[in-house]
């Protein structure tokens, strides 16, 4: 059947979204200055309110997702179509210069959730919000050109391969809407954070292992991801890395329930407990699946579908639970 | 689906091809009965696929324990197979019922398959001809939009939307291309079944638009659920596979007589409307209890009565039984490609299907054209 193997192609990309990303995001003069900024303020989301006006240095240009794009003065009216956009733009005090976010850019709560699709952004719908910048993860259907013939300038920033993407693209969207010193301050306040959870960690001689459930059919992640990265910083191994050694499935392979019983993790993370209801119970009983250390120890971490795919500044989040289950687990004696 | 487009189109003129036309075996001295030895290796087939099934996968397990550990789950048995704990939940939980439910599957698809075939008189009629797939997937994207299937624990709603779907698209087909209580053609009901596919198809499209977060969800099911199942799936299949399979065995005479026409099989005392009416139910049960389980698995229900029909003969009485034997087996071994091709990864199975199965049809038909 046709439509079958095209359903597969598009699964395929839906699943591999994330790792083909090699993005050439370099930072623009203006910010890259900033990064060393002193990480003087307590948290992110008090930097979010502390909104230091106006930083100078427009027009800037940014060079992201492929593109670079000048914007002549501070933005008044972003529209984002990324909900990891929206959540680092708020981050970084810019939520004010928000006027509408996509459908499913409903965190921080105070964002203007819209009806406007990430997935399928209708250009003329987005030209109605009369934005000045639009943000967007990908750009289907030639969107960030259409906005271009209207003059819109429009960011891509596409999915982090690595934590240093989520900085870059936070300081370049900080340069964007001239947040540069709160974009500085909230990436030296995670790097910090992440430092202090990672120095945290116990050692060991042998790493222990960890899956990442996907979706309930068993798609996984390997130490090659963005949130594999995330993993290993607390000494943690993916049991995925053996079903995709050498990167063909992009780092998102289908795991055979087998191969998860026979690996039999030390710690299961669930990231599809919104998308497809799972929860510890539900994994339990799964055929088979009683079997698993995990299982039995009550070793099974619910997570938040949505900390747990975005690459924004939750990603501190995210890691705190991961490095609160792994040291609970007891360091075995010599 | 492609299938069905192609039948709307290329059925008035195939109606009632010549092999079709031929009443009995007249053509096949050899084998004038129901072909036994063609039956023996049907289940022959399934047998060897079943071990087959049961000993290999991403982890090795010595296929003597497994045969062992699955000899003594028998009534009378009571061996240790000497498998830890882990591997006897590999066999046992993982891998039995995987292999039981790709032989179910693949024969209810592949015997409502050659099922449909008769009743339309049509070769390209397969068992999603009249919306099934279509139905199926509007039931199950419902399912898995509204959350239905969120955090159920005994059992899974989305596979019974998916039934309810494709018999409720079934009989919207059946249903509108009667007219002033009369049914209406073969080509008739044919003709509805594209169109009540299409209208669903068309739904669950908008539905997944509008739930863009679920589509990953709505790709899985569609490729195919074996993966994931278990002994509950094989439990939610086998009544209807028992009830499908009977009426469709026992319907293969009348098929047999159908297929000479209309008008002879009416006066050989056969009611023809009653007949196909019996018949299509059966096979859409059995082919929507199927889909409900293990998503769109195409190609099955199409080439497999064809493969049979090449090789072993065309009446009705042969064809249905082997499809559904070689058809079990085919998908029982399809299901095993998907496991080790890439393992410890998993392949779609609605993938290999084609995959595997579209060469070895191309090369039946090559051979039989050369013959």
């Amino acid at each position: 059947m046709g439509s079958l193997r095209k359903l597969f192609v598009l699964l395929l990309v839906v699943a591999g979204c994330g790792g083909d990303g090699a993005i050439t995001t370099t930072t623009d003069d203006t910010s890259t200055t900033t990064t060393a900024a002193a990480p003087s303020i307590t948290t992110a989301t008090t930097a979010a309110t502390t909104t230091t006006e106006s930083d100078t240095g427009f027009p800037v240009t940014i060079e992201t997702g492929g593109a670079v794009v000048t914007i002549g003065s501070r933005p008044e009216r972003v529209v984002s179509l990324s909900p990891t956009a929206t959540e680092m733009l708020f981050a970084i005090g810019a939520g004010e210069q928000v006027v509408a976010v996509d459908s499913f850019s409903y965190y921080p709560p105070e964002a203007p959730v819209t009806d406007l699709s990430g997935f399928e952004p209708n250009v003329e719908a987005v030209v109605g919000f009369e934005p000045d910048l639009v943000v967007l993860s990908s750009d289907p259907g030639d969107v960030v050109a259409g906005l271009e013939a209207a003059g819109v300038p429009a960011l891509v920033f596409p999915a982090a391969v690595t934590l240093d993407d989520t900085y870059t693209q936070i300081e370049q969207l900080g340069a964007a809407t001239g947040r540069i010193g709160d974009a500085a301050a909230l990436v030296g306040q995670m790097r910090a954070d992440i430092d202090e959870l990672a120095a945290s960690v116990p050692e060991r001689d042998e790493p222990l292992t960890y899956y990442h459930e996907l979706d309930d059919t068993l798609f996984s992640v390997t130490s090659r991801t963005f949130i594999g990265e995330i993993y290993a910083l607390a000494g943690l191994q993916s049991i995925a890395d053996a079903a995709d050694p050498d990167g063909e499935a992009g780092g998102y392979p289908q795991l055979s329930a087998e191969l998860l019983v026979s690996a039999d993790p030390d710690l299961i993370f669930l990231a599809d407990t919104k998308c497809c209801g799972q929860n510890a119970d539900t994994l339990a009983q799964r055929p088979g699946f009683d079997q698993l250390t995990a299982v039995a120890e009550g070793r099974v971490i619910e997570l938040d579908d949505d900390i747990a795919s975005r690459w924004g500044p939750r990603i501190v989040e995210f890691f705190r639970k991961i490095v609160e289950a792994t040291a609970a687990i007891e360091v075995p004696a010599g | 689906m492609k299938a069905v487009t192609k039948t709307a189109v290329g059925a008035p003129p195939e109606a009632g091809p010549s092999e079709h036309a031929r009443p009995d075996e007249a053509g096949v001295p050899s084998a004038t009965r129901l072909g036994g030895r063609w039956l023996l290796a049907g289940a022959a087939a399934v047998a060897v696929v079943a071990l087959v099934g049961v000993s290999s996968g991403p982890i090795g397990v010595a296929p003597g324990r497994v045969v062992l550990e699955l000899v003594g789950r028998l009534p009378f048995g009571d061996y240790d197979s000497g498998l830890s704990a882990s591997e006897i939940a590999i066999v046992w939980d993982l891998r039995a019922p995987r292999v039981v439910l790709g032989l179910l599957v693949g024969a209810l698809l592949a015997g409502s398959g050659a099922a449909y075939q008769g009743v339309f008189r049509n070769p390209l009629a397969d068992p999603y001809l009249l919306g099934i797939a279509a139905g199926a997937g509007l039931g199950a994207t419902l399912a898995i939009v509204t959350g239905l299937g969120d955090g159920v624990g005994v059992v899974d709603p989305v596979p019974l939307a998916a039934f309810v779907g494709a018999l409720v698209a079934v009989a919207a087909a059946g249903t509108l291309s009667v007219r002033r209580g009369r049914a209406g053609s073969p080509a008739t009901l044919i003709l509805a079944g594209v169109a009540v596919a299409a209208f669903l198809t068309a739904m669950q499209t908008y539905l997944q638009q509008r739930h863009q977060e679920s589509l990953r969800q709505v790709y899985a099911w569609v490729l195919g659920r074996l993966s994931t199942s278990g002994w509950d799936e094989v439990l939610l299949l086998v009544p209807y596979a028992i009830v499908s399979t009977a009426v469709l065995l026992a319907a293969v005479g009348a098929l047999d007589v159908l297929s000479v026409g209309d008008d002879e099989a009416t006066s050989l005392g056969l009611r023809p409307r009653r007949v196909r009416l019996v018949v299509l139910i059966a096979a859409s049960l059995g082919a929507a209890a199927a889909v409900a389980v293990s998503g769109l698995i195409g190609f099955v229900g199409l080439i497999i009565p064809h493969g049979v029909r090449m090789v072993a003969g065309v009446t009705h009485r042969r064809v249905v039984p082997l499809s559904m034997l070689f058809g079990g087996a085919f998908l029982a071994l399809t299901d095993v490609a998907a496991r080790t091709i890439q393992a410890p990864a998993e392949l779609p199975i609605g993938v290999i299907t084609a995959f595997i199965g579209a060469p070895f049809f191309l090369l039946i038909l090559r051979r039989q054209a050369i013959s």
